[in-house]
Parts: structure tokens; C-alpha cells; sequence
């Protein structure tokens, strides 16, 4: 039983946190407990879909499907959480400015939602396979009896979920003042992880080189079994032995998302500037023409 | 102006993770060693020790004779993957440094246990 919760928890885990991060990112978006709710439910049905496939996945692209497939879900939620740190930096600061944007917000706000949809979906989708994978296996084998095994799923299910809450209610603490540069700098890590995870899986596929492999080790350190290495793993893709390769595709996306929300950032502004400029300016030119 | 000004952004961003996800990808890896087999059954590894040439990058087949999905996980490696029951899966490893290189069978972590040797 035991080692069952640890089991599901160490797979909920990285789920709950991404839930947890993204959940507070856009506390301010009308709807969005439905919307992350459908994400939920979504990535769980195509979590026991994946699961019942795998062996389809697997065989594709002569082995290395499943390679492929992380690798891809990974990467599309890179984009995903990039152009929403991208979609953030922009409307900040046009939110506060002016209240005209309310319509545009509105529009641009439930396109949001629906990449926190697919995001939450994609998070739950990866980890959610395996554990039902790791259930099913149980399950069939002799020896350990159901109830056990639920129990143990279930522990380890509810303490994921309460790691995932507490990053949720740990991030609502922090004042508004300062909340969307952490939470923006929070998915820019987990966007960044993720892009090195992808890496990782497309070297084990032999369709990258490792380059150094690994290029340092601090598992004696920190291993990454360990429950400190487990959740900087999930919140800054924490790899205690990781390629060169993965640092590379790090740093790739934690600079490129970077450099966009701070062209967003600028351009925001100086359209916000723009706006109280002409605003100040039109009712004498008014005056003067007629 | 201002949507163009954002949209640009955004495509800059994602044209620069594209190129950083899809470039490496021509990138050719050479020095291929040989290729070695796993055999998981009764939730164990066979052979539970395998000795592999180090500084060569190592094909690895792993053939699941149980009926029950298994993950092969190894933080020393920096792998994972799942085999379903009764499939045959493929991992590259390598190229390693001399040393050991233990692995587990993630859904059966007491009795599937195995290291990779390699000098």
C-alpha cells in the first residue's frame, strides 16, 4: 500500500503543481474554475485513452512513439505557457490603464481559458496515463488485494492534490503588488523545465545528441528521489543529472519567453502612453477647429 | 498596431522555441555501440547485471514477457519509459562514463531491480 502512494503521489505530483502555478496565474480570469475544471476532465479521459493505447503509441515511428508523444505534449505546452506569460506582460499594465481594453480583455480572457484548458489537459493527460498504467498492472498481478491498492492510490492521489493546493494558496499570499511578476516568473521556470524534459525525451529517442551526458551530477546532493528534489523537479524542472542538451533547450525557452514578455511589456506601455497623450490632446484640437 | 505589436511578439517567441525544438533535431549522433537486450519476466530483470562498453552510445531492447505494463526508470541513466505487457521497447543510452548504473522496474521497484555496468 505504501508503496503504491508513493507511486501515485510522485505522478500527481508534478500535475498538481502545474495545476496549482496556473490556477493562480489567472485567478483573475472570469470563469476560470470551469474552465480548469473541463481541463481536468479532459486530460483525465485521454489519460485512460493513452493508457489503453500505449502499446499502439509505443510502436509508432519504429519504437520510439511514446518518445515522440511526451516530447510533443511537452512542447506544445511550452507554447502554450509561453503565450500566456507573453498575453500577461501585454495586458498588465493596459488593464489598469485604461478600462476601454475591457472588451478586448473579455475576448483575449476566454481565449485564455482555453489555454489553461488545454495546458491543465496536457499536465494531467502525461502524468494521468502512467498512473493508470501503474494501477492496471497492480491490479492484475496476484497478490495484493484491490481494497489495499486503492487506499494506497488514494493517499498519494490526496497528498499530490494538497502539495498542488498548497502552491495555489501559498501564491494567493503574496501581494498583488507583487503577484503576476511571481507568478509570471513561476511558469516561466515550469515552461522552461518542460522544454528540457521534452529535450530529454527526444535524447532518449536518439533523435538529438546528449551532448555532455551528463554535463554535471549533484545526486548525492540533492537527489531528485528525494521530496526537496521531487518538487524543484516539478516547479523549476530540477534534473540532478541532466544533458547538455537539456540546458540548452532551458536556456532556449527561458530567454526567448523572457525577451517576448519584455517586448510585450514595452510595447504595452507605450501604447498605454499613446492613449493619454491623445486623449489629453483631442479636445483642443477640437476646440481649434470649430 | 497594438495587436500587430503583440502578435509579433508572440511570433518571435514562438518561432525562437520552434527552431530551439526542431534544429538539434538534424543534428546527427554518431558512435553507436553495440545493441543489448533486457528481458523482464516474473516482474524481474534478465539478466539483472549488464556490462556495456563505456563512451559509446548503447541501443538497449527491452522485451516485456508479463502481461503487465512495467516502467523502466533510472535516475543514474536519466530515462524512463513504459513498456506495455507482452511488447518489446527501445531506449538509447550513452555514452557513459565508466561506472554503475542501477535501474528499477518503476511498477514493481522490490523485485525488478537491475544495473548497467559500464567500462
Amino acid at each position: 500500500m505504501f508503496g503504491t502512494a508513493v507511486i501515485v503521489f510522485r505522478e500527481v505530483l508534478e500535475a498538481a503543481i502545474l495545476i496549482g502555478i496556473v490556477a493562480a496565474a489567472t485567478r483573475s480570469v472570469p470563469d476560470r474554475n470551469r474552465w480548469l475544471f473541463m481541463g481536468l476532465f479532459a486530460g483525465l479521459s485521454g489519460a485512460g485513452l493513452v493508457a489503453a493505447f500505449t502499446d499502439v503509441i509505443g510502436s509508432m515511428a519504429s519504437g520510439i512513439g511514446q518518445e515522440l508523444f511526451n516530447a510533443m505534449i511537452l512542447g506544445v505546452a511550452v507554447l502554450m505557457l509561453a503565450w500566456h506569460n507573453i498575453w500577461m506582460s501585454s495586458h498588465g499594465a493596459e488593464l489598469a490603464a485604461n478600462a476601454r481594453e475591457a472588451g478586448n480583455a473579455i475576448r483575449d480572457g476566454r481565449r485564455e481559458c482555453s489555454i489553461l484548458l488545454v495546458v491543465v489537459g496536457l499536465a494531467v493527460l502525461r502524468e494521468g496515463a502512467e498512473t493508470v498504467l501503474f494501477l492496471y498492472g497492480i491490479a492484475a498481478s496476484d497478490g495484493v488485494t484491490n481494497s489495499s491498492m486503492l487506499a494506497g492510490g488514494g493517499i498519494g492521489l490526496v497528498l499530490g492534490v494538497a502539495v498542488g493546493y498548497a502552491v495555489y494558496a501559498g501564491l494567493l499570499l503574496v501581494p498583488l503588488r507583487w503577484f503576476f511578476n511571481a507568478t509570471g516568473l513561476l511558469v516561466l521556470l515550469l515552461a522552461a523545465g518542460m522544454a528540457s524534459q521534452a529535450a530529454r525525451f527526444l535524447i532518449q529517442a536518439d533523435l538529438l545528441p546528449s551532448l555532455a551526458a551528463p554535463l554535471w551530477d549533484t545526486s548525492a546532493t540533492l537527489p531528485e528521489n528525494s521530496i526537496p528534489g521531487m518538487l524543484l523537479h516539478s516547479l523549476i524542472g530540477y534534473d540532478a543529472r541532466p544533458a547538455g542538451m537539456q540546458i540548452v533547450f532551458y536556456a532556449a525557452a527561458l530567454v526567448s519567453i523572457a525577451f517576448g514578455m519584455k517586448l510585450a511589456r514595452r510595447e504595452s506601455h507605450k501604447n498605454v502612453r499613446n492613449r493619454n497623450i491623445k486623449t489629453q490632446l483631442d479636445p483642443q484640437s477640437q476646440g481649434i477647429t470649430s | 498596431m497594438k495587436r500587430f505589436g503583440l502578435e509579433l511578439t508572440t511570433h518571435v517567441a514562438v518561432l525562437g522555441l520552434t527552431l530551439g525544438l526542431v534544429l538539434p533535431v538534424n543534428a546527427q549522433s554518431g558512435n553507436v555501440g553495440p545493441d543489448y537486450l533486457l528481458v523482464i519476466q516474473d516482474h524481474r530483470f534478465k539478466p539483472d547485471a549488464l556490462t556495456v562498453p563505456a563512451g559509446k552510445k548503447i541501443k538497449l531492447t527491452i522485451e516485456n514477457r508479463d502481461a503487465t505494463p512495467e516502467e523502466f526508470e533510472s535516475h543514474a541513466l536519466n530515462r524512463e519509459k513504459v513498456i506495455p505487457g507482452k511488447s518489446t521497447a527501445t531506449i538509447f543510452i550513452g555514452p557513459l562514463q565508466p561506472g554503475r548504473y542501477p535501474f528499477v522496474g518503476e511498477f514493481n521497484e522490490k523485485t525488478a531491480l537491475g544495473v548497467i555496468v559500464a567500462q
